[in-house]
Formats: C-alpha cells, sequence, structure tokens
C-alpha cells in the first residue's frame, strides 16, 4: 500500500492552468504565488528549448515578485485579479533593466529600460507575474515567427511549423502552456496570424483602446497591443486589467475603461452575426473557409456581407507599413545597414524610397474605407472572417500556393488581417480544429469600441465547444 | 516610379540609386536586387491604391480615430 508520499500527484500542473484557474487557486489558498512561479520556471526549462519563444527568462524578478505576493494575501491584502498568474510579453515592451531589442541585433546596444511598459505596469497592478520577454520577428515586420538573430519560434503544434508572426514567441509561449498570457502587437496581423497557427486566443482591440507607451513602435498609424490566451476569459480578464487612457500615447483613447468580464456569458441574443465574402471567401485553402463556416454555423449566421474594396485596404496597409516603418528606421538604415535582418532591412529601403504622394493617398483612402466599412455595422454587429489563408507553413518555407497561384508566403499570411487592422476595428482570433492535424484561425470583428460583442461571441463559441486552445503535447 | 519597362526589375535600378542617394542610404550593391524586388510589389499597391477615385475634399485623418 503507497504512503502519501509515494501517492502518484494528480493534481494540474499550474504552468499549464488558465489565468483563471490559477488566479483562483491563489484566493483561496490552493496554491501559492512563488508555487506557479516555480512551476512556469520548471516548464520553461524543460519545453523552451524546443519551442524557442523565450529570449529572456526573469527567474530573479518573478521570485521576488511571487514572494511579495504571498506575504501580501498572508497579512490578508487584496492583490487584484490576477494575482499569482505568470505572465511573458513580447520583447518589444519595455521590461525594466532590459534593452527593448524589439527581436533586433541593433536594439541590444540601447540603454537598459528604466521601467516597465505601461501595460506591463498594468498586468502587474493587478497581480499577475512577469516572468520574460518572448521573442518575435526583427521590429515586428514579420508574419512568420522567424528570427535571424535568435532563431525561430517554433510552432508548439507541430515543432517543424511555423509559429506565425511577429508575435511568434507569444503564440508559441501560450500555445506550449509556458504562460497562460502573453502580450503580442498587432500592426497588421501579427496577434491574429500567431494565434491562429498556434491554436490560441487572442484579441486585437480597438486601435487606440490599449496605451502603447513603453513598447517599441513600428508603424504609429497602424499599432496595437493586446493579449493572446488559452480561454477567452484570460483574453477578458487580462484586457479589462489594462483598459484606460494614458497621456503617454498620443492616440491611447480618452473613454474610460469598459469592462468586459461581467457581460463575457450573456450570449448572442440580438446580436447580428454575418460572414464576410468576396475578398474574404476566396484567394485561400479551402479549410480555412471550412473553418469560418463551423463558427457561422454554430452561431446560426446565414447572412454575407461584402467588406468594400478589401484588396485595396490590404494594398494600402502594405504602403503606409513599409512608409511609415522605413520613417522609423532611416537613420538606422544609414548606419547599420548590415546588422538588420536582410528580409526586412531590404523592405525597409524600399519602403524609404516610396514617394510622399502615393503615402498620403493611402491614408487619404483610408478614410474613405473607414466610413465605408462603418455603414455595415449599421447593419450587422459581429462579421467572421479566416485569420489566416492556411494552417500553418513549414519552417523556413518561402512560398505556398493559394487558389493555385504560387505567392511569397511573408508577404501573403496577413492577407486576411490587413484589411482589417487597417481601420482599427476590434478582433478576437478564435481557434478552430477541424480534424486532429494544426489549428485555423477565425476572425471574430465588431465595430470600434465594441470589443465586448467580438469577446461575447468568442466566448460563447467556446463553451459550445467549437472553439479551443488545448495545451500543445509536449 | 514610371512605368515598369522589361528589365528585371522593371527599370527601377537607376531610381534605387538615385532614391538612396537622396536619403543618404549606404546601399550594398548585394542588397538592390531585393530592394527592387519590393520596391516593385509597393510600386504595384500604389497603382492599386491610386486607381481608386477620391473626391479632392478626401483628407487624411489629422488624428485618427477607429
Amino acid at each position: 500500500m503507497s504512503g502519501p508520499d509515494t501517492m502518484p500527484d494528480f493534481r494540474p500542473d499550474p504552468a499549464t492552468m488558465t489565468a483563471e484557474a490559477l488566479a483562483a487557486a491563489f484566493r483561496d489558498g490552493t496554491t501559492t504565488a512563488s508555487a506557479n512561479v516555480a512551476a512556469t520556471l520548471a516548464r520553461i526549462a524543460r519545453v523552451d528549448g524546443a519551442v524557442n519563444a523565450f529570449t529572456d527568462v526573469l527567474a530573479e524578478r518573478a521570485g521576488a515578485r511571487a514572494a511579495a505576493l504571498d506575504a501580501a494575501r498572508a497579512r490578508g491584502e487584496p492583490c487584484g485579479p490576477l494575482a499569482g498568474v505568470p505572465f511573458a510579453v513580447k520583447n518589444l515592451f519595455d521590461i525594466a533593466g532590459l534593452p527593448t531589442r524589439a527581436g533586433s541585433k541593433i536594439n541590444r546596444d540601447r540603454a537598459p529600460a528604466a521601467r516597465d511598459g505601461a501595460l506591463v505596469r498594468r498586468m502587474e497592478a493587478a497581480g499577475a507575474i512577469l516572468v520574460g520577454g518572448l521573442n518575435m520577428g526583427e521590429y515586428a515586420y514579420d508574419f512568420t515567427g522567424e528570427n535571424v538573430h535568435d532563431g525561430p519560434t517554433r510552432n508548439p503544434h507541430d515543432l517543424g511549423r511555423m509559429s506565425g508572426g511577429s508575435s511568434g514567441g507569444s503564440g508559441g509561449a501560450v500555445g506550449a502552456g509556458l504562460v497562460p498570457i502573453a502580450l503580442g502587437s498587432d500592426t497588421n496581423g501579427s496577434i491574429r496570424v500567431p494565434s491562429a497557427f498556434c491554436g490560441c486566443f487572442g484579441l486585437k482591440p480597438t486601435y487606440g483602446r490599449l496605451t502603447r507607451a513603453g513598447s517599441f513602435p513600428f508603424v504609429g498609424s497602424l499599432d496595437h497591443l493586446g493579449p493572446m490566451a488559452r480561454n477567452v476569459t484570460d483574453l477578458a480578464l487580462s484586457y479589462d486589467a489594462m483598459q484606460g487612457p494614458d497621456p503617454d500615447d498620443p492616440v491611447a483613447t480618452t473613454r474610460v475603461a469598459d469592462a468586459v468580464l461581467p457581460g463575457l456569458a450573456e450570449g448572442l441574443a440580438g446580436l447580428r452575426v454575418a460572414v464576410a465574402g468576396g475578398y474574404f471567401a476566396r484567394g485561400g485553402d479551402a479549410e480555412a473557409f471550412v473553418a469560418v463556416a463551423k463558427v457561422a454555423q454554430a452561431l446560426g449566421a446565414t447572412r454575407s456581407v461584402e467588406i468594400p474594396e478589401a484588396a485595396r485596404a490590404r494594398a494600402a496597409a502594405y504602403l503606409i507599413t513599409a512608409a511609415e516603418g522605413a520613417a522609423l528606421h532611416l537613420d538606422r538604415l544609414r548606419t547599420r545597414g548590415h546588422d538588420f535582418d536582410p528580409a526586412v532591412r531590404d523592405r525597409l529601403i524600399a519602403g524609404a524610397m516610396i514617394p510622399a504622394p502615393l503615402v498620403e493617398r493611402a491614408q487619404r483612402f483610408r478614410r474613405w474605407y473607414r466610413s465605408a466599412v462603418l455603414d455595415l455595422f449599421r447593419e450587422v454587429d459581429v462579421i467572421l472572417a479566416p485569420a489566416t489563408p492556411c494552417r500553418a507553413p513549414r519552417s523556413g518555407q518561402a512560398t505556398f500556393v493559394l487558389d493555385g497561384v504560387t505567392l511569397p508566403v511573408r508577404a501573403n499570411v496577413g492577407v486576411f488581417t490587413q484589411p482589417i487592422s487597417f481601420i482599427g476595428l476590434p478582433v478576437v482570433a478564435v481557434p478552430v480544429r477541424l480534424d486532429d492535424g494544426l489549428p485555423l484561425g477565425v476572425q471574430v470583428v465588431a465595430a470600434p469600441w465594441r470589443e465586448d460583442l467580438a469577446l461575447r461571441v468568442a466566448y460563447q463559441l467556446e463553451r459550445d465547444g467549437i472553439v479551443r486552445a488545448p495545451v500543445a503535447n509536449l | 516610379m514610371s512605368e515598369p519597362n522589361d528589365s528585371p526589375r522593371g527599370g527601377l535600378d537607376a531610381y534605387i540609386d538615385a532614391a538612396a542617394g537622396l536619403l543618404a542610404i549606404p546601399l550594398d550593391p548585394a542588397w538592390i536586387g531585393a530592394i527592387g524586388s519590393n520596391l516593385a510589389v509597393l510600386r504595384a499597391a500604389a497603382a492599386h491604391v491610386a486607381e481608386f477615385p477620391l473626391p479632392d475634399e478626401a483628407e487624411a485623418a489629422p488624428v485618427y480615430e477607429a
């Protein structure tokens, strides 16, 4: 007969629990923040050699923070809705004491950040514990999750496949069960693409909703920050913790925080859901559209809407990205050209050479397009679209065939995400599993400032078992 | 950025050379092929955007709000 010392431990590994479960376990005393951090660090040590999601592991800092939380709880002090929950951030977020590398070699010469980025501070104010910085495509100009300096983040569900990018480390870390929540950035799809490839939930909020202060920029006109997680409640918990005005970000909204968690389970009653047709119904593998159809059927959505001029919107986003990105990096292109990832450098130099009137035209078109798309939201509340045109390509794969046309992977993975982020619409990317193979993502798109609706729909889909994000078997 | 011609990079080499001088970006000759390919894609994107008729009064948003 086995004694207590030899009984197998059937308790769930804190390293692979959701934030919701970890926070509940911390509140009721089932676990400690220190135990959560220890389990997380152990899993990172065991698994991340294969995935390569982390570029910096903050063991000492996380341990100290966890001990402080445990002590606060012992004193009976309130510790916040995310107390005891480990999280990590794409390495373009400032982390006090580290140079903000943003996936580059060049930025490693920067002075260490004097303090954490605003969203890191807000997460920690809610009780969460930062455990590390995450791999990313250089300067966020990437859809693959590959990085010539730090190596690629590998897809946790198939290590021979891409994680997607540019928040590849964020997708890899969440999919691999290394952290329950990771923060990423999304300029043209960089939260939604790795969410789709790595089988996670991702929230790209409305442009201006979450402050970008204390993060390394890419394209000011299009940059967003947001969370990735393995369930919708964790997205909502972290999103609510991060909302609120911030004078340090010139485009941050002055709206007061609009908490989504209380209404998350309100269901679909009264919501008008449609599927994006036209541009969003072609140019991808059939299974990308099957995933959308599966979600639509579960929601009872039979209506289709056409987002006007989506191809032109993508082209305009492409131009603005190249030109603004080049303007940001012009001095580095002049002095450090050989230190860039060549694929990034060559695109940025080309971007620097676009005549200004062509970029201004794209910005003027953006305003027209915004108005045209907002008209659609008079008739519908939520629009469904594929997140990517295919499942995760193989690592290093340069081209793929979509609708019989051979195209470069790097430039075309974001074909369905770019027209949405171009005008800052909020999106929840939800992971769909059609079979035992790799996941696919579907975008749940809402009108500006209606993150609540997209999250409500995602929550209902999760509750009905249509979308899910299991930890990768590693 | 004139119309493409028959050269592999659509006649952009001379433009790239001139623009690099204007921008004070020193170019390694080995980069020019990839820069040209990228610029050709951007030119096509710009042409696609420019085909869309916009009234003169359609201004870009000074402060963009979603």
